[in-house]
């Protein structure tokens, strides 16, 4: 091997191994995140300089429990290691992490891995947390008995893979040399021997005072407790929530001024023409005003990403799971569900998590559902303007309307899923089998890395295809008469063909014109009705201000309700979608849920205004 | 002591934080992957297992201790895995 070629370095192990911490501490922040060929499994790869001057490549395999393979992150981990997968060079060395305080089941995969035969490395992560515990670890022992190098490592510390590195250094010496293969080959071992294998093992090297740590089962007392569990979760999100809303205003506010700033420059340095309207109105507005979002997206993955290290996202799954499988959803679909009440797009990237490929596609479906923050300038327009502030009871009027929004979508949520639940007539099982890993405190490199990557892939989203839509609808909006009368533009004429369709839900044609720009992002509405209106506003919020009076007389309560409904089902958010291509690689998917959404908007709110028209609002 | 204090149970039948012992882990369909899952997780003949908490509707999911680890399993899942308890139960750890 010269030191030119890298070495390939496959990074294998159970869920909760600290295999990512690890794959973080040895290639810092030079690391690439792609999918895998053809599949949404993400494929993470990282190089290093070994002191020796060695080079490494090393390839992040999706957790596992098993090479029988149950799932397609264990799929991928199996072909991988077998060196079988399509595109993917077979691993020089396979490196096995183990969590030293969890060797009962984790010992176990690295038996199975042995098997395949393949140079190996077994790393014994978590050994300052086992030796808190009392556990006692003899590496020497289970390095003679596997057959194989043995390390401690600790991830979470600065040189805690010194000896790994030293040993894979050691390996690589003798990667040329002819080897005696160790197992079968085949990796193929009954659970039950397997099992008495690990048994062997643990009894020889293996020392614990006992089976659980304190920490733990104290904290699971009180977390899973049915009442107190219930209640911590509630705060939690509560926090979140408050969070991405009150912690990420100023952030957005500054970005928000800096893209009308550069919108200005640009408007008085580029001739004037179709370019400058093409920059300014089209790209800069556009592609702000869904960067606009990026704190929000940013803050509510940080909150994610902890909880996630933590442990703490299994436990939230265990308590919601009954409640969810009931409509068809799982434990698993409660995070990425709550992400998208910030904003779907981050949303359906967290259902990634989610292993049952059928509960992640029902998650994905019912997650545009969830009142995203980009609806509420178009619900505060309409209720400010329609719904008188008067006190129900205890409660404001509008706060209620509000609050029953919200309410309406997640009810649509779940009744969507049960409905596809019952559609598919799916008899068979959907697995939960969630381990609740031991707490820990989440460690600030992965929190950063972790909230580095996921950033990455929203800008790249944005720089792709949200570009090249908002280029688009920037074209129906600008074209025949160059920029001109707004209603005479493509746009205008769709918009005046679309009332025959939407008379009967109470749509006047100046509000069809402004769902078109609506399409690039909810609250863009809200400008575009003041451009309909043939007012120059210079931001959002005077627009609505400047609106208000305007629509309350132009509109008809009974269309301003059947709006309102309108916005809590259309897929009024053409990222949403292309996220959804994205994640399911799938047109057909994101044919289906705009279908099923645009459907549901349509019949909702046209009950909504034939029932108001008959009560007197029309 | 006799052997008469011994029963052999569902899973999702052990009452929590009773100590038990797995006898086995049935397949409910030919080529259960549920099943063969449960067995790769440890759910093997001899080891301790407990019944820690439970979800807060309608008891569902179980919190299920077995070797060091805890798992959440759905009661269908659990029913699969038949265990003894009884005096027997107490092995080493």
């Amino acid at each position: 091997m010269s030191n030119a070629s890298a070495i390939r370095l496959a990074l294998v192990g159970n869920p909760n191994c600290g295999k990512t911490a690890l794959f973080n501490l040895l290639t810092g922040s030079r690391q690439k995140v792609a999918n895998y060929a053809g599949v949404t499994v993400e494929r993470k790869e990282g190089r290093f300089h070994a002191p020796s001057g060695r080079h490494y490549a090393l390839l992040d395999l999706p957790g596992a429990y098993s090479l029988h393979a149950a799932s397609l992150d264990e799929a991928i981990t199996r072909d991988l290691c077998r060196g079988f997968y399509p595109g993917e060079p077979a691993p020089d060395v396979i490196v096995c992490v183990v969590d030293a305080t969890n060797l009962r089941l984790h010992l176990r995969f690295a038996l199975e891995v042995r098997e395949l035969g393949k140079p190996m490395v077994v790393a014994v992560n978590m050994m300052d947390a086992a030796r808190r515990r009392g556990i006692e670890v003899d590496l020497a022992a289970l390095e003679r008995e596997l057959g194989v190098p043995v390390v401690p490592t600790i991830a979470v510390r600065r040189d805690g893979a010194r000896e790994l590195v030293a040993r894979l250094d050691a390996v690589a010496e003798t990667l040329h040399e002819p080897r005696t293969h160790l197992g079968s080959g085949d990796g193929a071992l009954e659970p039950e021997a397997l099992h008495a294998e690990t048994c062997r093992l643990l009894s020889l090297a293996v020392t614990m005072p006992r089976r659980t740590a304190e920490v733990d089962d104290a904290l699971d007392r009180w977390l899973l407790h049915p009442v107190f569990g219930l209640l911590s979760l509630a705060i939690v999100m509560f926090l979140i929530f408050q969070a991405v809303y009150a912690w990420a205003t100023p952030l957005m506010d500054l970005i928000d001024a800096g893209t009308a700033t550069l919108g200005e420059w640009a408007a008085t340095t580029l001739p004037q023409g179709p370019l400058n309207s093409l920059v300014v109105d089209g790209i800069i507005a556009g592609v702000g005003g869904v960067i606009v979002f990026l704190p929000q997206i940013l803050i509510l993955f940080a909150f994610i990403l902890a909880l996630e290290e933590s442990g703490y996202l299994p436990r939230a799954a265990f308590l919601l799971d009954k409640l969810m499988a009931s409509a068809g959803l799982s434990g698993r679909s409660f995070i990425p569900l709550l992400s998208s009440f910030a904003c779907a797009i981050p949303g359906i990237m967290a259902t990634r998590s989610i292993q049952d490929p059928r509960d992640r596609l029902a998650t994905i479906i019912v997650a545009p559902l969830m009142t995203c923050s980009a609806r509420l300038p178009v619900y505060a327009l309409l209720i400010g303007a329609f719904i008188p502030q008067q006190k129900v009871g205890l409660f404001n009027l509008q706060g209620v309307v509000l609050f029953a929004l919200y309410a309406a979508g997640i009810v649509s949520a779940l009744a969507v899923a049960w409905v596809m639940k019952k559609w598919r007539r799916d008899k068979n099982e959907h697995a939960l089998l969630l381990e609740l890993p031991s707490y820990r405190l989440p460690h600030p490199r992965d929190l950063a890395l972790g909230l580095w990557e996921r950033a990455a892939i929203f800008l790249k989203r944005v720089g792709g295809i949200i570009l090249a839509l908002t280029v688009l609808l920037w074209v129906l909006l600008y074209f025949p008469n160059g920029g001109g009368d707004v209603t005479q533009s493509f746009a205008g004429q769709i918009g005046r063909a679309m009332t025959t369709v939407f008379s009967p839900i109470g749509f006047n044609w100046q509000i069809c014109i402004a769902l078109i720009p609506g399409l690039a992002a909810r609250e863009v509405a809200v400008s575009s009705l003041a451009t309909v209106y043939a007012l120059s506003a210079a931001d959002d919020a005077a627009a609505a201000q400047a609106l208000t009076p305007l629509i309350t007389h132009d509109w008809s309560l009974a269309t301003a309700l059947s709006l309102l409904v309108w916005y809590i089902y259309a897929p009024q958010c053409i990222s949403t979608l292309a996220t959804i291509k994205r994640e399911t690689q799938s047109w057909k998917q994101v044919g289906m849920s705009a279908g099923y959404l645009f459907g549901l908007a349509y019949l909702a709110s046209l009950i909504t205004y034939q029932v108001a028209v008959v009560l007197g609002a029309g | 002591m006799p052997a008469a204090g011994r029963t052999i149970l569902k899973l999702s039948e052990l009452p929590r934080r009773i100590a038990a012992t797995v006898e086995r882990v049935e397949d409910q369909m030919p080529n259960d992957a549920i099943a063969r899952r449960l067995r790769e997780l440890g759910f093997v003949r001899g080891e301790r297992v407990e019944v820690m908490a439970a979800g807060p509707v309608a008891a569902e999911p179980l919190l299920v201790q077995i070797g060091f680890t805890r798992f959440a399993l759905r009661r269908s899942e659990a029913a699969r895995v038949r265990v003894i308890t009884g005096n027997s139960a107490e092995v080493p750890a």
